[in-house]
């Protein structure tokens, strides 16, 4: 089992947003959504590699801002063309007011 | 504006199988890291924010003009009287649905989603642009903006086929080929060119659709030969004739006569200030170096981004005539020389073109002998 890794304060990212997270050559993409709840996923799209943390996120949709393909970001799934892969999750903690994720 | 030539004269080969294609992908220009104007998190997220109010206003008066200008020429069909119905008709119905098609297939037109869908399916069918294919190939336009071989919507190919480009001021050649493509696609043919950009899983929906719209076609056509009138077909079909100049007027300006091959938005896209009529009609695709640039943020925000970051952007075209006054000499000179494209001039606040994205050292030296 890996390590948790922490990526962030938790009011380091407004409600209903997103912030990239750089680790050990990887890049991910941390959510917190409009509920107060944190969420991770892959940092790239799956269709062409762009940053998802420069797109929108609505309710618990990311949108990625160079094809407005749509992934949910509590699951992974592919919502909405372009996008036809899944992005991948990680698991996330909140302790003492850190954002943690485990990278697996 | 600075007219110039391209250090690299040669023949342009423009299919999706060809040989630029493989080159823009050996060179790194396909799917390439394009150049963004820097502006804060904060404020792109607000404009990138979603709202159903202005789409759903826009498209209440859109369809009860569409309604209304149908209802009339159809009423007056027969005499002179139907003429300025069938006009605001065919450019409600051949035209403003290029820009429905465009917004909503980016899905930022509503917030609401089935929204977005709806009227992209409409839009679709008015235009005929198969919904699957056309959303499919808008990606890659995104991607690829302009780049030869791998953009499937350059409007205007080097060198401009003129005759093409007047014929689809009536729709001619695009609804041909519309037409054709429809008819294999329902046949169950989709094409090696379709096969570069549509998933494999997509292709069985291209092909359903584009049975269901064969369909409506007959039963039309059918209609008009059992009431040995035209009327069905003003209303259905030719309205993508006779209502298209205005949709190729404005998208004409989205890209003519400017860069190929370059990955910088500010060198291959024009920015026009137009009339509230055409802006309404083309749901503001005039500020399209802000649209490409930043493709998450609706067309009611994109007045906005404009202001915000005008300061990066080349000054904009001031008119749809001086577009033209520009664009036409460029097309013509292009006859004699395909290299030659208009370089945009950037404000001194902006920041310069990278030789990354656009080495011209050694044109600006030719074009000034």
């Amino acid at each position: 089992m890996s390590d948790w890794v922490e990526a962030c304060g938790a009011d380091d990212i407004d409600e209903e947003d997103v912030m990239r997270f750089d680790h050990d050559g990887r890049t991910f993409a941390i959510y917190r959504s409009p509920d107060d709840e944190y969420f991770a996923t892959d940092g790239l799209c799956t269709h062409e590699k762009v940053h998802l943390a420069d797109g929108l996120v609505m309710d618990d949709i990311i949108e990625c801002p160079k094809h407005n393909g749509r992934f949910n970001y509590k699951t992974g799934a592919a919502r909405g063309a372009p996008v036809c892969v899944n992005l991948r999750t990680y698991p996330v903690k909140r302790d003492a007011g850190k954002i943690l994720i485990q990278i697996g | 504006m600075e007219a110039t030539l391209s250090a690299m004269p040669s023949r342009r080969d423009y299919s999706l199988l060809g040989r630029d294609a493989k080159r823009a992908v050996e060179t790194g220009l396909a799917a390439a890291e394009w150049y963004h104007t820097e502006v804060p998190r904060k404020q792109m997220k607000e404009l990138m924010q979603r709202s159903d109010g202005p789409a759903i206003r826009d498209t209440i008066i859109w369809l009860c003009a569409l309604v209304l200008s149908g209802a009339g020429g159809a009423w007056f069909w027969g005499t002179w009287w139907c003429v300025p119905f069938f006009f605001v008709y065919g450019v409600l119905y051949g035209s403003s649905t290029d820009s429905r098609w465009h917004e909503c297939g980016h899905g930022t037109a509503f917030r609401t989603q089935w929204m977005n869908d709806a009227v992209y399916q409409i839009a679709c069918f008015m235009i005929m642009r198969n919904p699957v294919t056309w959303r499919w190939s808008h990606t890659r336009h995104h991607t690829d903006t302009i780049i030869v071989g791998r953009d499937p919507e350059i409007a205007v190919m080097r060198p401009p086929d003129l005759l093409r480009v007047v014929l689809n001021f009536f729709g001619i050649v695009d609804a041909w080929h519309a037409m054709t493509d429809m008819v294999r696609n329902a046949a169950g043919i989709i094409s090696p060119a379709e096969k570069t950009f549509i998933p494999e899983q997509e292709q069985p929906k291209a092909i359903r659709i584009a049975r269901i719209w064969t369909a409506i076609y007959a039963a039309t056509i059918a209609l008009a030969l059992y009431s040995g009138s035209f009327l069905p077909l003003m209303l259905v079909g030719l309205p993508r004739l006779y209502g298209a100049w205005h949709h190729v007027m404005t998208g004409l300006l989205q890209h003519g006569g400017l860069a190929e091959n370059v990955i910088d938005h500010r060198l291959n896209s024009r920015t026009v200030h137009m009339n509230p009529i055409s802006r309404f009609i083309y749901w503001n695709m005039n500020y399209h170096v802000e649209h490409h640039m930043f493709p998450m943020v609706p067309y009611h925000a994109l007045p906005r981004l404009h202001e915000l970051i005008k300061h990066d952007l080349p000054a904009p075209t001031p008119s749809i005539v001086a577009g033209y006054r520009e664009m036409v000499p460029a097309f013509l000179r292009q006859l004699r020389n395909e290299d030659y494209f208009l370089k945009r001039e950037l404000p001194p606040t902006a920041k310069p073109y990278r030789d990354e994205f656009h080495n011209d050292n050694a044109a600006v030296a030719t074009a000034a002998e």
